[in-house]
């Protein structure tokens, strides 16, 4: 029990200073290495609590494929991003103070929650016992039952947005010299073949 | 020394509001305004995860990986729309993001 609490320590006093670093570091680069150690000190948090199969996806998911994807614009777009900085800490007075006003609400609602008894008959996918089904096995049961519908709605999601991201980001040139099988296909050996009689002697 | 809801629960609110003062701290850089938002969402699926395990019920992992899913299409969306935006201005300064005012 004591270890679980070290731990919990640990990861949350690691998160939350990458989260800090996150919006605070002067080079955009630093920001996305600190937004990918805050996912991996929350992918740890969520082992800690149990749900395993989320703490692996939060790292499959966010450093694997978000944090990349930060990491290549980051690095592909050429930006004097010094300039960006300015006037941050002309804000910061305001943007504290609305942070501070979010955290103490937040923190009184949530901090002091209690759990009403009995609460675990009301649970609409009680969790099976860990004994008998593991936690990924579980998620499975219930994603690829009762929760189909969303599961394939995710998946449309994700095709809208690769589709999206594709459409936005292609570019056409103009000057590049191009296969094109329409046009290959589509010519007749008489659109582009002339036969001519030759005369010995006189060329054509 | 038992770590219960309460305190998961805070962290997802530090975590939260620090997506959020980083929307107001870097208020020119769009590419730390998207990173502030993966955060914040972060939060919200510690939040979710916290409360599904603590209540011993399943729904919030998978709402957590509905939000998942939904947090990587939208940054694959943002940044293609800052990449293209880049390609077309030569800036990404948010007060540069003005064309569609009516």
């Amino acid at each position: 029990m004591i270890l679980q609490g070290i731990a919990f320590y640990v990861f949350a006093a690691l998160l939350v200073a990458s989260g800090v670093m996150v919006i605070s570091s002067r080079n955009p680069v630093h920001s996305v290495l600190f937004l990918i150690l805050a996912f991996f000190q929350a992918a740890g948090l969520c082992l800690l609590m149990g749900a395993e199969f989320i703490a692996m996806i939060l790292v499959i998911v966010y450093v694997g494929a978000v944090a990349v994807l930060f990491l290549f614009v980051v690095m592909m777009l050429d930006i004097n991003f010094r300039e960006l900085r300015q006037g941050a800490m002309e804000v910061l007075p305001l943007g504290g103070l609305i942070g501070l006003i979010l955290f103490a609400e937040l923190a009184a609602v949530l901090g002091g929650w209690i759990v009403a008894p009995g609460v675990e008959k009301l649970a609409g996918s009680p969790t099976p016992s860990i004994d008998t089904v593991s936690n990924t096995v579980a998620l499975g049961r219930l994603m690829y039952t009762q929760y189909v519908y969303l599961f394939q709605a995710c998946g449309i999601v994700l095709l809208v947005a690769m589709i999206g991201a594709i459409v936005l980001t292609l570019r056409h040139r103009v000057g590049v010299r191009k296969q094109d099988i329409g046009a290959q296909l589509a010519r007749r050996r008489d659109e582009v073949v002339a036969i001519r009689k030759v005369t010995t002697g006189e060329g054509v | 020394m038992e770590i219960g809801l309460g305190h998961y629960l805070t962290v997802s609110a530090i975590v939260f509001t620090l997506g959020v003062i980083g929307i107001f701290l870097n208020r020119k850089n769009v590419i730390i305004i998207l990173m502030s938002i993966e955060m914040m969402l972060l939060a919200v699926n510690l939040n979710l995860v916290a409360f599904s395990t603590h209540l011993h019920d399943l729904v919030g992992q998978i709402f957590a990986m509905i939000i998942l899913t939904v947090a990587a299409a939208e940054a694959a969306i943002g940044l293609a729309i800052l990449v293209v935006y880049f390609r077309n201005r030569g800036s990404i300064r948010v007060e540069d993001i003005n064309l569609m005012k009516g």
